[in-house]
């Protein structure tokens, strides 16, 4: 400041030297800058940007580690969307994906509704709900989910008592992909937390305004609470779906390393696993990678195009 | 918030009393649901390794120790103190990696004006969406060319070049939201960017520091796929990879000291979150609001 209020009396000869030292602290601001981010470029480099160019080559090779990738064209793509395994996985994925993330966002949202209520107890509740989301990843949890829904455990005997006589969900192909949608949606307490910042953001003179009107709690939460929390709902959403497509953990340790039984099991992550790791398939592998990276980048798009339709930002409301 | 301090609120509740209970018992409800799991695998630590499936009895009628006993014989040959050291090792590197190198990364979003920020913060947002599963492949291929497949430095090496961006993210929104007279003052004072980083930035952005810190520590130690794709040596396995191996060798004939192993993999977990809970929670909800 002081600087360019000085400069009109100054000679001619000093005034030129003013940008010259802003050139000269705008480059050693341009050095310091890159120089703090030098660990992340160095890792987006090395571990994300190369990688991905990598393994946009290998999906176009046949490649086993031991001996160098060779160029295969579109083999791999074409052997996999004739695999039958790789279209169960899509599909044991997908069925995954859609009844997972809806009704674990609808607990999440409901229960939240319920915590956006200030009453004794809310804090301690809060958390409590949001632990699982914590520990629900762990092998540890996925033992104890295996044995709550193994043969006449807790999970058998009460759906015996409603008539319903399948056995234990883990050995059953029809029932298995179910005990691991209960494990996701157990975790419910990560997307509640993020409604209910959401909730205390709606002013409460909206709530007011519409009660004189008349409005009743239905009305209001539809008209009011629903549009109000719209961009929380999306990024929930979007979060966890992408998050579902990936789903690895809970589906090699609750059901059994193979993924199965009967292949119930083979989410999309596993299968590639399985090809990569375990059968030395880089190539094949890779291409799988590739082709879930545009799926979910499709669903991304299309989530991103619909919040026109349904998000409502304060900026539009005003 | 506002609706702590608001009257209308506070009388609604107090006119109605079965609103109330009604609240109550829903609340109970679910959290009978979510706490059942953890209670059952405390109760089932100290079952007789027969009672555990069959019984349903939340809690064993004659405790017995038997199960962590069994424990001190470790698994083919291996200390489960092993296994234990192993992740706290991992999650220790992680998080020294994350908090550094995301403090560094953050501080020049938020606190350096330099050419090409705007383009390199939606580089690093982008990777937040990215699915992990494309880069699975080439990496293990680079840290197999390297000769670090059965170490460490495979699991830790994203931590300290700032590869988390959700931490990066979580201290930018923090950094900025810190007074910026505080960094002018510094800068009038003749602080350069590291004197400003270290003495004045970092102390004040403690609590993202903690809750990125927390995260990743409790991240590393559930980890599962890192361990399971480049640790190969028993005596290398993290908790997560002993537990399996637990499974596989001798999870039917000594089922009850499994579960024990299991309960005990939770407990540094579940303290760290009865310990820091806020820094977390609030954490979480920030990171959605402003995403």
């Amino acid at each position: 400041m002081t600087l360019v209020k000085e400069a009109p009396v100054r000679p001619v000869k000093e005034r030129s030297a003013a940008p010259d030292a802003g050139r000269r602290g705008r480059r050693r601001e341009n050095l310091a800058g890159y120089l703090f981010m030098s660990p992340w470029i160095a890792g987006f480099l090395l571990l994300t940007a190369g990688p991905m160019i990598a393994s946009l080559y290998y999906a176009f090779t046949s490649y086993n580690l031991f001996t160098p990738p060779q160029w295969v064209g579109l083999d791999n793509f074409t052997t996999m969307f004739q695999d039958p395994r790789w279209q169960k996985s899509v599909e044991v994925t997908l069925k995954y994906v859609v009844v997972a993330t809806p009704l674990k966002l609808l607990l999440a949202l409901g229960v939240a509704l319920l915590l956006a209520q200030n009453r004794r107890g809310q804090a301690l509740y809060r958390a409590a709900f949001y632990m699982p989301s914590l520990i629900g990843a762990s092998v540890s949890v996925g033992f104890v989910w295996r044995a709550l829904f193994s043969d006449d455990a807790v999970v058998d005997r009460t759906q015996k008592i409603f008539g319903l006589d399948v056995g234990g969900w883990i050995g059953n192909p029809d029932y298995v992909l179910y005990a691991l949608v209960a494990l996701s949606i157990w975790q419910f307490g990560a997307p509640m937390v993020i409604f209910l910042a959401g909730l205390k953001q709606v002013p409460q003179e909206l709530y007011e305004a519409a009660e004189m009107d008349g409005a009743g709690p239905f009305r209001r939460f539809w008209n009011i609470t629903l549009p109000m929390i719209s961009p929380v709902l999306f990024f929930n959403v979007l979060l966890e779906s992408i998050h579902a497509f990936q789903v690895f953990g809970s589906a090699y340790v609750v059901s059994d390393t193979r993924c199965g039984p009967a292949d119930a099991t083979l989410v999309y992550t596993c299968y590639l696993y399985q090809k990569g790791f375990k059968e030395s398939q880089m190539g094949f592998a890779s291409a799988m990678a590739w082709t879930l990276v545009i799926a979910v980048a499709l669903v991304t798009a299309v989530l991103f195009w619909s919040q026109k339709k349904w998000v409502h930002y304060e900026e539009a409301a005003k | 918030m506002t609706s702590t301090t608001s009257p209308v609120a506070d009388t609604a509740h107090e006119r109605r009393p079965i609103g109330s209970l009604v609240w109550h018992v829903g609340a109970l409800l679910v959290l009978a649901v979510v706490l059942y799991p953890v209670i059952w695998v405390l109760g089932a630590s100290f079952k007789p390794s027969k009672d555990i499936i069959a019984s349903l009895d939340l809690l064993p009628t004659k405790p017995v120790w038997a199960n962590f006993s069994g424990l001190a014989d470790g698994i083919s040959g291996i200390s489960i103190g092993s296994f234990f050291s192993n992740s706290l090792m991992y999650a220790g590197l992680a998080v020294v990696g994350v908090v550094l190198s995301s403090s560094l990364t953050a501080y020049a979003f938020a606190k350096i004006r330099f050419a090409g920020r705007n383009l390199l913060f939606t580089l690093m947002i982008g990777t937040l969406l990215l699915p992990y599963h494309v880069l699975l492949i080439p990496q293990y291929v680079l840290f197999r060319n390297l000769g670090y497949i059965d170490t460490l430095v495979p699991l830790v090496a994203g931590k300290f070049l700032a590869t988390e961006a959700f931490f990066v993210f979580l201290m930018v929104q923090f950094m900025r939201g810190l007074p910026r007279e505080l960094d002018e003052a510094a800068k009038l004072d003749g602080c350069g960017h590291l004197r400003t980083y270290w003495s004045i930035v970092l102390p004040l952005s403690r609590p993202a520091i903690i809750t990125s810190a927390i995260f990743t520590f409790i991240n590393a130690w559930n980890d599962f796929m890192g361990p399971l794709i480049y640790l190969n040596t028993p005596s290398k396995y993290t908790v997560s990879l002993g537990l399996m191996m637990f499974r596989d060798q001798e999870g039917i004939s000594n089922y009850g000291s499994m579960i024990a192993m299991s309960l005990v993999a939770l407990v540094p977990v579940v303290a760290f979150f009865m310990a820091f809970q806020r820094y977390l929670i609030d954490g979480m909800a920030t990171s959605g609001l402003k995403g």
